[in-house]
């Protein structure tokens, strides 16, 4: 174990999955999901740039998934908070609870 | 080992702490503004993971994205809902916070199991380097249809982002 060992790295992004996942069952409010699965992009971002040290025959190629793993975490989080924003218009609360015109 | 190789890997577990710990923050914090105190911590944190792994490019570009940008517009969504110091009741009940923390122990566990009896087979020889010219070559060449692709989606992404939020005002507007 240590900062030349591939297990470390993956474990480390194992936590921050798990960590994402549990945050999304857990918290009840749409910035805390969001929060959470920005965690769990992290961890595979994570992911690929271990594999891409340790395994990867060519270096470049997990430097380039994470890029887009990034781009599309950014896109992500303008959209939620688009909807947040076009929620909190609506209801004037955007606590998920609260929030039910399609159930009644 | 050499002295400066011992305070690299110091380094190296501090940064590995900070990650995990900030994770704790992020899921464990009641307040909504800690919550996202402790994501940016932990992006830092794997941010300088990012440079035990070799690449300096993909370090700035996660503090400039990730705990630049997604950091505020996360902020700029907690301001509209809440008070920023308000404390969001997370209404979870006992029996199920006694599915939850075993159910992420044991995901945690067989991960650490199923990665400490794979035998990983490094490649055998490599073919580029680490350098920014590398990804650049690659990005424009071998990934020139995905490079377009999320450069669509991502103006798709604000001009949606732009729709959703205008139409709902007109829509109340109009009544």
């Amino acid at each position: 174990m240590g900062s030349e060992n591939l297990n470390t790295y993956l474990l480390v992004a194992g936590f921050l999955l798990v960590a994402g996942m549990y945050g999304m069952v857990q918290k009840r409010s749409f910035i805390g999901m969001l929060i959470s699965i920005e965690m769990i992009l992290n961890g595979a971002g994570l992911n690929f740039m271990a594999f891409n040290k340790f395994l990867s025959p060519d270096p470049a190629v997990g430097q380039v998934i994470t890029l887009m793993v990034m781009g599309i975490a950014a896109a992500e989080a303008a959209i939620g908070v688009s909807f947040i924003l076009a929620v909190y218009k609506k209801f004037r609360t955007i606590d998920p609870s609260r929030i039910f015109t399609l159930k009644r | 080992m050499h002295f400066y190789q011992i305070i690299a890997e110091i380094i190296f577990w501090l940064l590995v702490l900070i990650t995990i710990g900030g994770g704790f923050m992020a899921i464990g914090s009641r307040m909504l503004i800690y919550s996202l105190l402790g994501l940016s911590i932990t992006f830092l944190g794997v941010a300088g993971l990012y440079i035990y792994l070799g690449s300096y490019l993909l370090s700035m570009l996660q503090v400039l994205i990730y705990g630049g940008a997604i950091c505020i517009v996360l902020v700029f969504g907690i301001m509209v809902g809440y008070t920023p110091r308000q404390i969001v009741e997370t209404r979870i009940r006992g029996e199920n916070l006694l599915l939850a923390v075993p159910t992420c122990t044991l995901a945690v566990g067989l991960l650490f199991f199923a990665i400490r009896r794979t035998t990983w087979v490094p490649a055998a020889q490599r073919l580029t380097d680490y350098s920014i010219e590398a990804v650049g070559r690659s990005l424009l060449f071998d990934f020139s249809l995905a490079f377009e692709l999320i450069s669509l989606l991502l103006l798709v992404g604000m001009l949606g982002a732009i729709i959703i939020v205008n139409s709902q005002e007109e829509e109340s507007g109009g009544k």
